[in-house]
């Protein structure tokens, strides 16, 4: 019988696959949005489980505005990234230090 | 182990072998191949916790268009991939460390009793005629009707950010400008030249 817990567990894996992602790529910051989006799954997930075992529609109803928001962001990160790439021809996150002082 | 049980453990190895594979691999094409293989299988699991239409949401619109632009963001740039090799083993033991102290304390609060079966209760068992969708739309459009539309609001923000942020002029393009066409002086179109006559001979 599947209980509550597994499913949050994968959700637990899941984020902190993500969170190493964004540590072990640092160089690319196309990976770098990719493990944002792998965050936003296993939160999604989070919330289906929820919406499931509690008999509520709520959790499915966020995941809807999640879904929403997280199309949106990659949409602009990535137009923030075409532009980048225009003026800098790099991706490498090492290399977009000209603020640093 | 009961039919779902396996279902659920075959659906989600197969997600977390596409999430680890997404963040250690070197060409970005293979990672984003691998991501649309995680969101496919947590589509399926989805089916598996009865939200038919976000799975299919998740399929048709994150794997349909969002990481179809993710291809072509990464198509379109010419990314040197040599140079994205080193790096990684820099950061390979801190991130890891931080990984599995990450997992280990979230399961010690996902696998504590307060989430366990006799509190949480069993799972909702829809009857065969339940439409996921009606139901979600049933809810949508009246409870939470508000933020649907604060949502549809992002999205056109989305678009207009977007154009706005990566539109180019083209520099060979010539178009009226009627403002500049109205403020132009005399001056700056006629200009009046002494010409000395030509003697005849």
């Amino acid at each position: 019988m599947l209980a509550l817990t597994d499913y949050l567990t994968l959700g637990a894996i899941l984020f902190s696959i993500a969170v190493v992602g964004i540590f072990l790529n640092r160089r690319n910051l196309i990976i770098l949005l990719m493990a944002i989006e792998l965050m936003l799954l296993a939160v999604n997930m989070n919330f289906v489980a929820f919406s499931h075992f509690h008999g509520n529609l709520d959790g499915q109803v966020f995941v809807f505005f999640i879904l929403t928001v997280a199309a949106a962001e990659a949409a602009i990160g990535l137009a923030i990234l075409v532009v980048l790439f225009r003026n800098r021809r790099t991706i490498n996150v090492n290399e977009l230090d000209l603020m640093k002082g | 182990m009961g039919f779902d049980k396996l279902v659920f453990y075959v659906f989600a190895a197969v997600l977390v072998f596409a999430a680890v594979r997404v963040i250690t691999c070197r060409n970005p094409v293979h990672a984003v191949l691998f991501l649309v293989l995680a969101f496919l299988n947590s589509a399926a699991l989805w089916l598996l916790l009865e939200a038919e239409f976000l799975a299919m949401t998740l399929v048709l619109v994150y794997v349909g268009a969002v990481m179809v632009l993710f291809l072509f963001v990464i198509m379109m740039l010419d990314i040197n991939i040599a140079e994205m090799r080193a790096g990684m083993r820099r950061f390979a033991p801190v991130g890891l460390g931080v990984g599995i102290l990450l997992v280990i304390e979230m399961a010690l609060i996902v696998r504590s009793s307060a989430f366990s079966p006799d509190k949480v209760g069993g799972p909702m068992r829809n009857p065969a005629d339940y439409s996921n969708t009606k139901a979600l739309g049933s809810v949508l459009y009246t409870e939470h009707v508000y933020a649907f539309e604060i949502a549809a609001v992002i999205l056109v923000l989305a678009i207009i950010a977007a154009i706005a942020l990566t539109l180019r002029k083209r520099p060979e393009t010539r178009y009226q400008d009627p403002a500049r066409q109205v403020s132009v002086r005399r001056e700056d179109r006629v200009r009046l030249v002494d010409v000395p006559s030509e003697k005849r001979g």
